[in-house]
């Protein structure tokens, strides 16, 4: 008992440390935008320590809902779509000799900057991309096909980048399965595909539920890649932050563009988790 | 229910380059519990998955009552599987997994109440149906297995090890349930085990494979008592397995062996020999009598008899192992059971001078080597 203790005491020391950051770096951080959002607008940028909603009846005007609404429903999207095709590389890693290599496969694009990964997709998409030339070169089309500066290009972009995010708990939690319980499913009865449905699914519920959460968190936030790859009917409500922050000099709607995403995010992350919890102890 | 005869016609299998089966035969009559047994790596459960249609044949053709089923997937025979690690679904309830099946064939839900009632009640888990797999102990989840596995009504029932992850005790308790249950239910069961006291307990036929082949068929008396090689003799049960030299055939149904250390001993002649050859001997430890007086015969049964010395003797309660060391230095191992252990004449231990007979028809010849 007592060693545990000791040991206890130690690991104390060391949740104190990280509470400690967590404070300088997140909570006041955090604090300091929801404070900005009620404050009024300096026109040179920054802000006058006078209360003030102005911040918040700038943002809620059409356009910018159109914005809110945009992200979240691309971020769904993109979120949807990671999990569609993260379900089957997550199965076959699973079940391959590889996997740990394959795993690392999945990592490996970390390993550089996203900006110069979303550059990269300008020499395949753009009107001189490799897709319209190649396009071109076997006459298919006669002049090229706008694919970037829209909302496909979003989409598109957002699930490159964040797959990996989807590939791994689908990943851990297919790993986690036994697979006798494929071969059990269709001994009783199923088709191939109802043990996908009736069997492969619900037991992955956790994953799929990790996976939206992890695909949808960074996509709600970005601004990167419809700033790069995006066109005006794809802007972002990190576009709008930077906007305001740097072009309108508007800093209390940029904190309060900042609160509402907080918002979002923590309801949407809440729903997830506790829909997926209620699920499992039924 | 009915059960389903199962015939396997040289059914030949390859993993590579590895002959996992090769040419397999068998004959599985309707109703029967039969039971394939064999070390680990013989390729017993592939010959079960292939009977299941998990595993597809190289070459060769499964039937059931006639009819080839070899090319129908899994779900469209009316075979079903238990598995080692009863794969329950994780995400049903007890209920729901037993009752899984049976919504898979659109059965109305009134329907599907009763019948999973009665297979509950079968498995004797009527208080545990709202449980999660997770909440069961090792023998109930096998029990829900075995329903669900029922719940189809299947012609067969495959089960592979389904004891084997249990403690000894349970063992012999599911073991005894599940030879209750085959008289209940009265389909085939083909069973498929490395454990030869399970196979010989509760089967009313044996298949014994090795290698990829079968090397034995028979009822478990036939392979205990009469094994066909000395594979067969020293998997199932122990045994004291001998070469000698056959120096001596003294009558149509005895013959004469020459053993190193142990000398010469009549044993049964079952197979046709010849003075010269050189044969492999059986003799299980129960068969020998032993004794600290020398023996006297009023008939004239031949016996071997021997003398030596206990080695070792091991106290197992209902029965003792010695290990007798005998006059030529030969390692023998003699079983005694204890019908009246306190009333025995006088207690046999360590270091007792001791004689071993049997009737020389428990001493016989497995294998022959032609000079």
């Amino acid at each position: 008992m007592k060693k545990t203790s000791a040991i206890n005491e130690g690991y104390r020391k060391y949740g104190l440390v990280y509470l400690l950051w967590l404070f300088v770096f997140f909570v006041i951080p955090v604090f300091s935008i929801l404070t900005y959002s009620f404050l009024s607008r300096d026109y040179m940028g920054g802000v006058v320590f006078k209360f003030s909603l102005q911040g918040y009846k700038d943002v809620f005007v059409k356009s910018y809902l159109v914005v809110f609404f945009r992200t979240v429903l691309l971020s769904i999207l993109a979120a949807a779509i990671s999990i569609v095709l993260a379900i089957p590389v997550a199965y076959y890693i699973s079940n391959h000799r590889w996997k740990n290599f394959l795993l690392l496969l999945v990592i490996i694009p970390f390993w550089t900057n996203s900006l110069i990964r979303i550059y990269a997709w300008i020499f395949v998409l753009g009107n001189n991309g490799l897709i319209n030339q190649f396009l071109l070169r076997i006459g298919l089309v006669k002049t090229y096909i706008q694919f970037m500066y829209n909302n496909f290009a979003v989409v598109l972009i957002l699930v490159y980048t964040y797959l990996p995010f989807a590939i791994l708990p689908l990943f851990s939690s297919i790993e986690r399965l036994e697979k006798q319980l494929f071969e059990a499913a269709m001994d009783l009865g199923c088709t191939k595909r109802q043990v996908f449905f009736k069997v492969l699914l619900p037991n992955i519920k956790q994953g799929i539920i990790s996976a939206f959460v992890f695909v949808f968190i960074p996509s709600i936030g970005t601004y990167a890649v419809p700033e790069l790859v995006g066109g005006k009917n794809s802007r972002m409500v990190g576009n709008e932050i930077a906007r305001q922050l740097t072009v309108a000099k508007n800093w209390p709607a940029a904190a309060a563009i900042s609160s509402i995403l907080l918002i979002i995010t923590i309801v949407a992350v809440l729903v997830f988790m506790y829909g997926g919890e209620r699920r499992e102890t039924r | 229910m009915a059960g389903g005869a199962v015939s396997i016609k040289n059914v030949d299998k390859y993993f590579g380059d590895f002959h996992v089966l090769k040419n397999i035969n068998l004959e599985i009559k309707e109703n029967e519990f039969f039971s394939i047994l064999g070390p680990s790596g013989c390729g017993k459960t592939t010959l079960l998955r292939i009977i299941a249609g998990l595993e597809e044949v190289d070459s060769g053709d499964v039937l059931l009552d006639g009819e080839s089923i070899v090319h129908l997937p899994p779900n469209k025979r009316p075979v079903n599987t238990i598995f080692q690690n009863y794969a329950l679904f994780p995400h049903l309830t007890v209920y729901e997994n037993i009752a899984f099946p049976l919504r898979l064939k659109k059965l109305s839900e009134s329907e599907i109440k009763e019948r999973v009632g009665w297979l509950l009640n079968l498995v004797r888990l009527e208080e545990h149906a709202k449980k999660k797999p997770h909440q069961l102990s090792g023998g109930q989840k096998q029990r829900v297995s075995l329903a669900r596995a029922l719940a189809n009504e299947p012609r067969v029932l495959l089960l592979d090890e389904p004891v084997s992850a249990l403690d000894a005790k349970l063992r012999q308790e599911l073991l005894i349930e599940l030879d209750n249950l085959h008289d209940k239910v009265g389909i085939t069961f083909i069973y498929v085990t490395h454990d030869q006291a399970e196979a010989i307990s509760i089967s009313d036929h044996v298949a014994v494979m090795n290698n990829g082949e079968i090397v034995q068929y028979g009822t478990p008396f036939e392979i205990y008592e009469s094994p066909a090689n000395s594979f067969v003799a020293t998997f199932i049960g122990e045994t004291n397995l001998m070469k000698g030299d056959v120096v001596d055939l003294p009558s149509e149904n005895y013959v004469v062996v020459e053993f190193p250390l142990l000398g010469r001993i009549v044993c049964y002649r079952d197979k046709p020999v010849n003075v010269g050859d050189t044969v492999l001997v059986t003799l299980r430890p129960e068969k020998i009598r032993i004794t600290h007086n020398r023996p006297t015969f009023i008939d004239s049964t031949p016996v071997n008899i021997l003398h030596g010395k206990v080695d070792e003797a091991i106290y197992m309660g209902y029965q003792t192992k010695y290990f007798i060391r005998t006059d030529g230095g030969y390692i023998l191992r003699v079983y005694k059971q204890h019908a009246s252990y306190l009333l025995d004449e006088k207690i046999i231990q360590w270091k007792d001078e001791v004689f071993l007979f049997w009737n020389p028809d428990d001493s016989f010849i497995v294998e022959v080597e032609r000079s």
